[in-house]
């Protein structure tokens, strides 16, 4: 579908643009127009398609079908002269992390001819630009995330495109941050600039003039962002007040007819009706109580229509479990982190993290990459040992008793860490055995794993060749071998599409519902809502823990009537810093 | 000053770049410089430690005054711990108990043979040949003794110094045989191997891994300046650990070196060339440092070490692995080498090395040239 009221001269034309790799369809019959001197968002989740298409633009790739025009030129056949008008930062951008600031900007200013009084007013206008002045004799690997990126920036602006293509540049950046860059490029686009921003966040999408919206391999949607979230205009609800709790509630309304798309946004459940559903009361939920208001569309709403809904509201795996039954003792708090210190050499990882959750809350740690949540989780599982501070699992201390505690623990690391080349039927033995759970009853844990999580038509497939979601089932399932009491997931979900990632929020609700503790990091705002709790990580610290609303309440004001997770991160870190000017400094 | 052109500008930022990177990480200095020395110091002094002093027998089974002389220079020597026998057999037996690592027999008529002019006289040299270094020392060292008695005698009598004696030296269990002196030129060999094989296969994949590669591709950079660019700055890193082996390898460990400096350079170049085209080979081809190191080792680091001759003598390999031999750049390298370190210049010898040094640098770097893309696919 397209949206033709764009009516802005096009900067870049696709028409019929096809890629495959071997006999992977990577991109089918792409035909688009982007307008120029605006910011277009190409957004999707991760192998949608959005690396290879951008990539196809920059010249990097020569596509199987169709054609692509960018600025008027072919980008094979006119490469030389598309690359004197073209900036194209790929993803985590290309600077040597070994040299400083001034070094990569020296190099980028060599290769592209920059020389002269020219090249100074360059740097100049840019180090202005990105404030990154202070640090021009620091080693690029040591500037943060956010800092990289728009070093990055800078090095593709030293040549002055004309048109930009960013792949995923707001990746690793701290919402500041990426607030931040999104101001450069605006900028950017106000002086006439052709920008291509593509993202796995479709609330980034919403800010810009023009979305592509990819979805494996295919073009779902082209064309303003307003036109897209119109497909879901007067179907979007929120339900305060849910009957016996969200988590409760999200099951059952799941299930009513009228209901496309339901997720958890804090106390608060966020619905989609189905198109021609009409108007929603209470009572068509099948719920007794709640109070139901109209919210405004976003584009997530939009995608989970595109792709049909949401998942299955049941998760069978729940259904599996028994209930986990905990000695009384350790009933108030089964995660127990008191002042948590890691340093590594001089630079403190965290510093001083202290938090409890109870048996059956789901704990959001929330913050940026590289912020330490990785480092506090490790600790958390044994994994590392904390330079101060103590970490205790169900009252077992991880310095002195590690290996115990990770016997009642299960681990879903980032990006799934499954053995890619064994079959799905052999992780899920080895995983079994590594938590010695032997002989018949591996034999029927097993089978019953592969019944809930369906994995049956896979079971002699290799892990590494299944599509995401099936991998995240089965890592799933493999942290699950042991009937652990907690489950700790490290970015569970990053770049997973809306359906998938519901699907797997549907398996975490039905295990804490069997009293499962769940332990979360997370740089995703978005999924934050889904937690009991929320802690966020700053910088090595713990600046504000409390249930998503508590935080999104500290950020209400004047300027954010009805604040998002986003907003909220960035007001309380705002806040941490004027507290603390020495640090921020830093 | 007269402004740079625009691809000389590219060239030398590049070359730059890729410097600071070299000079900031510490494992490409460790590997360049103080790998290089370890390895000599290890082949230089693991041989010269054994060679102190060798137990070797001796058996005179002349009666003459000759015999009793030569007996006397052997029994003279620093490196060489005479052992006395009664019979053959005995020594036999002592030498496979490996109480000796060689032995020596005069014959019964070796007296009459020395004196009678134009005449040869048999010695009869049995080394232990399953410690080949010791073997050779116990024939080189038993040929000096030699050498310098008859030397002597030939001055004492005034006469001509050639005597006419035929020694066979037999190396028994193994006969192939090693020295010192082959063995530290050879080393260089499997210093300029690691550099340039090794080392840069990580380079241009590290380039993929990082994303490093997509950026520069996105600039107006050519092939030719970015192969360059990666060549230039390791060939320097190259030719300066030679340096640093030469000078180790004379002043330490006292290996003559009696070629020239201009011969080594060249012959030193022609094989980075062919290191280095062969290292970026792989690392362009597969992209990624673990599977091109990997590659680097199979291809190039493994036969420099056992095919090239360096360790193991080329004449004693059954014929099809020598066969394969030839295809070995570090072979004609390694042999380069010995000739320049204890021959000096010897034309008709090198000239070969030469030609197939050059041809294999040439062919490695014309692969890379052809598989360097300015696209990823």
């Amino acid at each position: 579908m397209t949206d033709s009221v764009s009516s802005a001269p096009a900067a870049i034309e696709l028409d019929h643009v096809g890629y495959r790799f071997g006999t992977t369809v990577a991109l089918d019959d792409v035909v688009a127009s982007l307008p120029a001197g605006v910011i277009t968002g190409l957004v999707g989740p991760d192998a949608a398609g959005k690396t290879t298409l951008i990539r196809l633009m920059a010249g990097m790739l020569k596509p199987a079908t169709g054609h692509i025009r960018v600025g008027g030129l072919d980008p094979i056949a006119d490469g030389g002269r598309l690359r004197a008008v073209l900036g194209y930062m790929p993803q985590r951008f290309g600077l040597y992390e070994d040299l400083s600031v001034q070094e990569n900007l020296d190099l980028y200013a060599d290769l592209q001819g920059v020389v002269g009084p020219e090249r100074q007013r360059q740097y100049q206008r840019l180090l202005e630009f990105t404030a990154l002045a202070p640090f021009t004799a620091r080693i690029a690997g040591a500037l943060s995330g956010g800092m990289k990126q728009k070093l990055g920036l800078a090095c593709v602006l030293l040549g002055r495109p004309r048109i930009l293509l960013l792949d995923e540049p707001s990746v690793g950046v701290d919402p500041i941050s990426r607030r931040e860059l999104w101001r450069i490029v605006s900028n950017l686009a106000g002086e006439g600039i052709t920008v291509l921003w593509s993202t796995s966040y479709l609330d980034e999408a919403e800010r810009c003039a023009h979305v592509l919206l990819m979805h494996a391999g295919r073009l779902a949607f082209s064309g303003r962002p307003q036109v897209l979230a119109n497909r879901v205009t007067g179907r979007t609800w929120t339900l305060a007040e849910p009957p016996g709790g969200p988590r409760a509630a999200l099951d059952r309304v799941r299930r009513a007819p009228a209901v496309l798309d339901a997720v958890i946004q804090g106390s608060r459940l966020r619905l989609v009706t189905r198109a021609g559903a009409g108007s929603l009361t209470v009572s068509t939920l099948g719920l007794e109580s709640g109070t139901l208001a109209p919210v405004a569309p976003r584009l997530e709403d939009a995608f989970i229509d595109i792709l049909g809904g949401g998942p299955s509201p049941d998760s069978s795996l729940a259904a599996l479990l028994a209930p986990v039954t905990l000695p009384g003792a350790t009933a108030t708090a089964v995660i127990e982190a008191d002042a948590l210190t890691k340093r590594f050499g001089s630079f403190t990882a965290t510093n001083q993290i202290s938090f409890r959750v109870p048996q059956g809350e789901i704990f959001g740690l929330l913050g940026p990459n590289g912020a330490g949540k990785s480092t506090t989780f490790k600790m958390l599982c044994g994994l590392l040992l904390p330079t101060a501070g103590s970490a205790r699992i169900l009252g077992l201390d991880l310095r002195r008793e590690a290996t115990r505690a990770r016997q009642r623990l299960g681990y879903m690391a980032q990006k799934f860490s499954l053995y890619t080349t064994l079959t799905v039927a052999q992780n899920l033995t080895f995983f079994s055995g590594v938590y010695g759970v032997k002989g018949a009853e591996q034999a029927r844990k097993i089978a019953a794993m592969v019944e809930a999580f369906g994995l049956e038509s896979h079971l002699q497939d290799a892990a590494g060749d299944l599509p995401l979601g099936y991998k995240q089932r089965l890592a799933l399932a493999c942290a699950l071998m042991h009937d652990p009491a907690i489950l700790f997931l490290d970015e569970p979900t990053s770049g997973v599409d809306p359906v998938t990632r519901r699907e797997f929020w549907t398996h975490i609700n039905g295990l804490v519902q069997k009293g499962v503790t769940v332990l979360i990091t997370t740089h995703f705002m978005d999924e934050a809502e889904y937690c009991d709790r929320i802690g966020l990580v700053y910088r090595g610290e713990l600046i504000a823990t409390g249930t998503p609303d508590a935080l999104k309440d500290q950020a209400r004001g004047a300027q954010h009537p009805d604040p998002t997770m986003e907003d909220a991160f960035i007001a309380l870190v705002e806040r941490h810093d004027a507290a603390h000017p020495e640090r921020a400094a830093a | 000053m007269k402004p740079l052109s625009p691809a000389l500008r590219r060239l030398l930022a590049l070359s730059r770049k890729e410097s600071y990177q070299i000079v900031r990480d510490p494992s490409s200095i460790i590997i360049a410089f103080i790998l290089p020395v370890l390895l000599l110091l290890i082949f230089g002094f693991a041989v010269n430690l054994d060679a102190s002093s060798i137990r070797v027998g001796f058996l005179n089974q002349d009666a003459g005054r000759e015999g009793a002389r030569f007996a006397a220079a052997l029994a003279g020597s620093r490196y060489i711990e005479l052992v006395p026998a009664r019979s053959r057999e005995a020594l036999a037996t002592e030498l496979a108990a490996g109480r000796i690592r060689g032995f020596v027999i005069l014959p019964p008529d070796f007296s009459a043979r020395v004196l009678r002019p134009g005449a040869t006289a048999p010695v009869q040299v049995v080394a232990d040949g399953s410690q080949p270094n010791t073997a050779d020392f116990v024939a080189s060292y038993t040929q000096g003794v030699w050498q310098t008695w008859s030397d002597q005698r030939a001055q004492d009598r005034a006469q001509p110094a050639t005597a006419g004696i035929d020694m066979e030296p037999r190396y028994w269990y193994n006969p192939a045989a090693i020295s010192r002196n082959y063995l530290v030129p050879g080393s260089i060999a499997i210093v300029m191997t690691i550099i340039g094989a090794l080392l840069t296969s990580l380079v241009v994949a590290r380039e993929w891994e990082r994303g490093t590669m997509e950026a520069l591709l996105s600039t107006p950079v050519t092939r030719t300046e970015l192969l360059l660019s990666k060549i230039l700055p390791y060939y320097v890193l190259g030719i300066a650990a030679m340096l640093v082996c030469l000078a180790v390898a004379v002043w330490v460990l006292d290996v003559p070196f009696r070629g020239s400096l201009v011969m080594l350079l060249l012959c030193t170049s022609l094989f980075l060339g062919s290191a280095l085209g062969l290292g970026l080979l792989l690392s362009t081809t597969t992209r990624n440092q673990f599977n091109a190191a990997q590659a680097a080792l199979n291809a190039a680091f493994l036969p420099a070490t056992l095919l090239s001759g360096f360790v193991f003598e080329i004449a004693s390999m059954p014929a099809p692995v020598r066969a394969v031999t030839y295809l070995i750049p570090a072979r004609y390298f390694v042999a380069a080498l010995q000739t320049i370190f204890q021959a000096g210049f010897v034309g008709p010898l090198l000239a070969s090395d030469f030609l197939f040094l050059l041809l294999s640098a040439c062919l490695f770097l014309g692969l890379t040239a052809w598989r360097t893309r300015r696209r990823l696919d």
